[in-house]
């Protein structure tokens, strides 16, 4: 076993940085899921955007972590006008239920993925990490990119942040009482309006942000949206939706899955992820920790 | 061709009271007979004159839309009258379209022997995945079919054995009409066949969603928690629309492979799928007919107006996806003739 750990230990610490990533992609979804019951298919999108941006800062040369820095501001701000954007265009159309809503985030998605390929190419953009964490250090005598130790502790600070938030916060009670029962919160005065637009550009926000920390790991291309995407979607449905500990879970145990699935079984990685989707829905069809409504 | 539907609708605006009434029910069989026969019958009628008038460009195009607007149908059932929106409804398309492929190739070309295989094929699937979509509903039923078909597409890329992987299945023959007889060459002679079959499995699901059963899944659709408590198996008529849908659909890929000869994971993909919910919206759920319309306008763009664009094909699709969902609500359904409207609001 522990020959075992020894081993794969690389693939298991790549698979917990893809799971940070994807935790990222995934709290804002499973939030806004939960909030507004609304499927956002542009999600990936606004993630894919984050990592353009990180292209378009930061090129392939490796700039400095303050430039860093900076791009992952930038992202967090730009996402968080476009949540508010995406939150005032679906509205409108609220009550005329999910198909709608999904399909109205859907035509953003393909425009933007348009003019993202318009723009950047069809060919995949990398992305180098910050000059200073562009080295590696060494684990129980493997080398290992820095970067991606700086990603899984940003992740998880990120992660630490949300559940306070959302655990321990007066604003993080209405959006969690929200996710129970949205009718409620509003019979009891509190204007969901904000709320629900603030969950929307927390959440975009926060997508776009995973796609600067992603970027020197999973680079930028068309397509990465669509996947990105349906893994969140992967993760939102394993960990149960509009909870921060159950995206967090589903988020990393689909990164080892992926990670460990595509270095040990490389044929069948694919339909392990899938395969641990149905398994956790036949077992808890509503999620391993699911909070709320059951679906 | 014109004097039998100019008549008929004469003689149902007289009965319009009846039909304030019964406004959002669907007419009497009588009714709906009456006052849909002639037009039916004067467009099942131009729709197989077409080989005879158009160049066999035409009805090589038509074929393709027949074949995707039966999906587009089948899709309809499960969206507008069962309210069951799937996002992975090319999953059990994809999946009819490689059994046929296969059968074609491996067991026989005679076309009924390629539709019984895709069909059982798609029931087969959605008797799999049905079991774990049709538990859930609404936002999440979306999500769960999508990552469901995902997974088939993926299958279907990676079983190279099976499926030709990412290159497709090649070198599928020409159906034959008999058994071990001619294969089908000319245009017109396979669009009369896939036009045949796409009106009776059209004709089947107009059937089951005007049947006692089709009421059922209204029924559901509306308010699902009143259709329990009247005593009704909610899971069991869902479960069971879900798996005729997938036939219909797995009927629908034979269909496309009866004139494409070729199948590839992109057939299964998200694309696929998205496009078909689009055609269904533009249609006007729950209309059926709708659905057909929807899937000419929605693959002409495509095909035909995308191509010119030079590559921004993407950028129209988003387009036409933003546009139907703010300016067709209902869909083409819902733009009623004038003397029709008398519906009360």
């Amino acid at each position: 076993m522990l020959g075992w750990l020894g081993t794969n230990l690389v693939t298991i610490i790549d698979g917990v940085a893809f799971g940070v990533l994807l935790f990222t992609i995934a709290l804002g979804l499973s939030l806004v899921f939960g909030v507004m019951d609304v499927l956002n298919l542009a999600h990936g999108a606004l993630y894919l955007g984050g990592a353009y941006l990180a292209v378009t800062v930061l090129g392939d040369g490796g700039g400095g972590l303050l430039v860093f820095v900076l791009a992952a501001l930038v992202a967090l701000a730009a996402g968080a006008v476009a949540g508010a954007g995406l939150s005032l265009v679906t509205r409108p159309i609220a009550h005329r239920g999910h198909l709608d809503q999904a399909l109205l985030t859907l035509g953003i998605a393909f425009v933007l993925a348009d003019l993202f390929s318009e723009a950047y190419g069809n060919d995949v953009k990398s992305v180098a990490a910050p000059a200073v964490l562009g080295g590696s250090t060494s684990i129980l005598g493997d080398s290992y990119p820095t970067y991606r130790l700086v990603v899984i502790a940003v992740g998880l600070l990120l992660a630490l942040g949300a559940w306070y938030l959302i655990e321990r916060t007066r604003v993080g009670s209405l959006v969690q009482a929200s996710v129970a029962d949205p009718q409620m919160v509003r019979a009891l005065g509190v204007n969901t309006t904000y709320l629900v637009t603030g969950v929307f550009a927390a959440g975009a926000a926060l997508a776009a942000f995973g796609g600067v920390l992603g970027a020197p790991i999973l680079s930028a291309s068309p397509g990465l949206d669509t996947r990105v995407l349906i893994l969140g979607l992967v993760v939102v449905v394993i960990g149960g939706l509009g909870s921060v500990s159950g995206a967090l879970v589903g988020a990393l145990l689909i990164g080892q899955v992926e990670a460990l699935g595509v270095s040990l079984l490389p044929t069948y990685a694919s339909f392990l992820t899938f395969g641990t989707m149905a398994l956790v829905l036949l077992l808890r069809p509503s999620g391993i920790l699911a909070s709320g409504r059951a679906a | 061709m014109t004097g039998p539907a100019l008549a008929s609708t004469a003689s149902t605006s007289d009965m319009n009271i009846d039909e304030v009434v019964a406004a959002p029910r669907p007419a009497p069989q009588g009714v709906f007979l009456r006052r849909h026969l002639p037009i039916g019958a004067a467009i099942v009628l131009a729709l197989f004159a077409v080989p005879f008038l158009a160049p066999a460009e035409l009805a090589n195009a038509l074929t393709r839309i027949l074949a995707l607007a039966l999906f587009a149908v089948s899709l309809d059932l499960l969206v507008g009258v069962s309210g069951l929106p799937s996002l992975g409804h090319a999953a059990p398309f994809g999946v009819g379209a490689y059994a046929a492929g296969i059968t074609a190739k491996e067991v026989t070309p005679f076309a009924p022997v390629q539709l019984l295989a895709a069909v059982v094929a798609g029931a087969l699937l959605s008797v799999l995945v049905g079991a774990l979509v049709v538990r859930t509903r609404g936002t999440y039923l979306l999500m769960l079919t999508l990552a469901l078909a995902e997974l088939v597409h993926v299958l279907a890329g990676r079983w190279d054995a099976v499926t030709g992987g990412t290159n497709g299945l090649v070198g599928i023959p020409a159906l034959t009409l008999s058994p071990g007889g001619e294969p089908v060459r000319l245009a017109g002679i396979r669009y009369w066949y896939v036009l045949s079959v796409a009106l009776l499995f059209f004709a089947l699901v107009v059937l089951v969603s005007r049947s006692a059963f089709g009421r059922t899944l209204r029924g559901i659709r509306d308010n699902e928690q009143r259709m329990s408590s009247l005593g009704y198996s909610t899971f069991r008529v869902k479960y069971t629309v879900f798996v005729i849908a997938g036939a219909v659909a797995g009927a629908a890929g034979a269909l496309y492979v009866a004139q494409a000869r070729f199948v590839s994971p992109t057939d299964l993909g998200f694309e696929v799928s998205a496009l078909a919910l689009l055609a269904v919206v533009i249609g006007g759920r729950g209309s059926l007919w709708g659905a057909v319309l929807g899937t000419a306008l929605v693959f002409y763009l495509r095909d035909e107006i995308g191509p010119l664009l030079g590559g921004r094909g993407g950028l129209l699709m988003g387009i036409v996806f933003i546009a139907a969902v703010y300016l067709l609500p209902r869909g083409f359904a819902g733009l009623r003739l004038p003397h029709r409207s008398r519906v009360p609001s």
